[in-house]
């Protein structure tokens, strides 16, 4: 690009050490949690770097993002709720709701259309009772479309919690949730 | 050992990662050992420049002249970075897993060579969310390589010191975008930055960054261990080297191969995919991932080279072509790669945010009947604000790409849903999967 719009600001300063008072939500977060978000925080030049990871690593245990969780990372990492929220509500795999106990992704993108992706889609949202977006009552699975899932060849593929599961047909959807009564 | 393929030679039909007995055994950092005991880091940089490695993530720049850019030595910023960029995420692109979950070693020690080359002290590899497998074995490799002394402080016994780490991002395929990509790795809302100044010169945290592709970064062993020459003799054609092609569509047999660089279209849609499934013709074809412009039966002979894909209006990309068959309705296709753009917009520029939904809108009226003539210029109206230059970054001209090309090739097929006011072709929801 030929214009020059602004000079990016790439510069952050460093998060100054302020004497640790206790914060409202001291306590929020486990001490498992903090371990793996200490773990990551020599990793990045800014604590406002690992808010990602934090968010991830706390969902993992939580589910999804509440609000009591988003004031308590970014009482731990030093950062405005404000710009952790600009974060959370950004990304697609940070869930701001609570979703069920699994999430299936199933692509939508162009490879898996070709063949056969929205009869994939109809046929789960037959099995589940659910559109996407939503969960099923039970708690036990939200449906989400993803963006394409990498593995074009072996379309229409999907991904269960991180399981994938590749060349699916309404068969393979009746065995993949053989069993159960979702 | 110089394999004719170099970069799947460690890959078998299992669906296991090379331990780093297997990888060393197999040549395998030989190239660091090569590097760090006999070139200076500036010896790297002119080899993989003169190598004429071309980027794998779709752009194509010459690697070596983009690692050039780096301030490096004496005087230079001490702090400095080297990215890949594992976002993988170009609808129709699956080669970059595939290195990953099956050589991490390969792209480890490509990594480590390219940040002695320019001078990095620590190295990130930005992977999308939804790879845990690749992260995890990737995560794996990385603990052998520092075991062995590949990784951390004095690497193989020379003053040479890395740090490398992966970052799991959290979706969006914005991010693949090497600025916004750098924002996201500092913990950013993935929103691309204008350039200048490019990120050889103030990237990540400011700091002089280099961000290449996986594919890209997984060459520069086996340049640095058998020369330049020896790559350059790999290509057919113009470019050097071999590369990652892919099918993907209603084809016989949908995969990935490793081929020369500049390899026709037709060998490897007919011979290495095994030709379209029987009952299907080939219409039309994207031949680098969803971003780029449709080509047709006519280009089949052309060689994948990055320049004479160009000149017939449309770019190599990735590499990894999308099959367009007669029974596929092609507004649908089109309409799918759009609704994919306008999701994908991190919404910062007006033509991208705005004009993709309304695309995908128009389009959406076609496909069901709805829609009408005019509307066929207002798309092209959309594809003339998507232009290069008209926003901050290469998502809408990319998204315009297929869209362009479309709007060309398949104009028969748009008036006809115009005329008729459905479409002619079998509803998605009912087509090809069995019940």
């Amino acid at each position: 690009m030929a214009r020059t719009i602004e000079k990016a600001v790439t510069v952050e300063p460093e998060i100054i050490a302020r004497e640790k008072v206790p914060g409202p939500y001291a306590n929020y977060l486990t001490a498992q949690e903090k371990a793996e978000i200490d773990h990551e925080i020599p990793r990045y030049e800014t604590k406002r770097a690992v808010g990602i990871d934090a968010l991830k690593i706390v969902q993992k245990y939580r589910g999804w993002i509440s609000d009591d969780t988003l004031k308590a990372v970014a009482e731990y990492l030093s950062l405005s709720v404000a710009e952790l929220e600009g974060v959370a509500t950004f990304y697609t795999l940070i869930f701001r709701e609570p979703v069920g106990r699994q999430v299936i992704y199933y692509c939508d993108s162009v490879s898996c259309w070709i063949m056969g992706g929205e009869q994939v889609r109809a046929k789960l949202e037959e099995h589940l009772g659910i559109k996407p977006g939503e969960t099923t009552a039970d708690g036990e699975y939200t449906l989400i479309p993803i963006q394409c899932l990498g593995d074009c060849d072996k379309a229409p593929v999907m991904m269960v919690g991180e399981q994938m599961h590749r060349h699916l047909s309404c068969e393979k959807i009746r065995e993949i949730f053989a069993g159960e009564n979702a | 050992m110089k394999a004719s393929t170099p970069l799947t030679k460690n890959i078998g039909p299992e669906n296991i990662a090379a331990t780093i007995e297997q990888y060393q055994a197999n040549g395998g950092y030989a190239g660091l050992k090569k590097a760090l005991s006999t070139m200076q880091p500036n010896d790297v940089v002119e080899t993989v420049q003169a190598a004429n490695l071309r980027g794998r993530g779709g752009a194509g720049f010459n690697t070596g002249l983009k690692w050039s850019f780096v301030p490096r030595g004496e005087g230079s910023p001490a702090t400095k970075y080297l990215v890949c960029n594992a976002d993988e995420m170009e609808p129709g692109t699956f080669k970059d897993r595939l290195l990953m979950e099956r050589d991490p070693h390969q792209l480890i020690e490509g990594m480590i060579i390219s940040a002695y080359g320019i001078e990095a002290v620590r190295a990130y590899i930005f992977i999308r969310g939804e790879y845990h497998l690749a992260a995890d074995r990737l995560e794996h490799a990385i603990e052998e390589a520092y075991e062995h002394g590949y990784l951390g402080h004095n690497i193989c016994g020379t003053k040479f010191s890395l740090d490398l780490y992966v970052h799991r991002s959290a979706g969006n395929y914005i991010c693949g975008e090497e600025t916004a990509l750098l924002n996201a790795l500092e913990g950013k809302r993935a929103n691309p930055r204008a350039k200048p100044p490019f990120p050889q010169v103030s990237g990540l945290w400011g700091k002089p960054t280099v961000v290449n592709n996986v594919e890209t970064l997984c060459n520069i062993s086996h340049i640095i261990a058998n020369g330049p020459e020896w790559y350059r003799g790999l290509g057919k054609g113009a470019d050097a080297g071999t590369k990652l092609f892919g099918v993907s569509g209603r084809v016989k047999n949908p995969g990935t191969w490793e081929l020369p660089m500049g390899t026709s279209i037709r060998e490897i849609i007919e011979l290495h995919a095994g030709g379209m499934q029987d009952g299907y013709k080939l219409k039309a074809f994207l031949p680098g991932g969803g971003s780029t412009d449709f080509l047709g039966p006519e280009h089949l002979d052309l060689p994948m080279d990055y320049d004479a894909i160009g000149k017939a209006g449309s770019r190599m990309g990735t590499g990894t072509m999308i099959i367009l068959d007669d029974k596929t309705c092609p507004i649908g296709m089109v309409r799918n790669l759009m609704r994919f753009f306008a999701k994908e917009s991190c919404g910062f520029c007006t033509p991208c945010r705005d004009g993709l939904p309304w695309v995908e809108k128009i389009l959406t009226d076609i496909e069901q009947g709805k829609g009408s003539v005019r509307e066929l210029d207002q798309l092209a109206q959309q594809v003339w604000n998507m232009r290069p230059g008209n926003t901050f970054c290469a998502l809408a001209p990319g998204a315009a790409e297929p869209l362009q090309s479309a709007l060309k090739m398949f104009r028969k097929e748009f008036l006809d849903h115009i005329e008729r006011g459905c479409c002619p072709y079998e509803a998605a929801e009912t087509r090809f999967v069995g019940a």
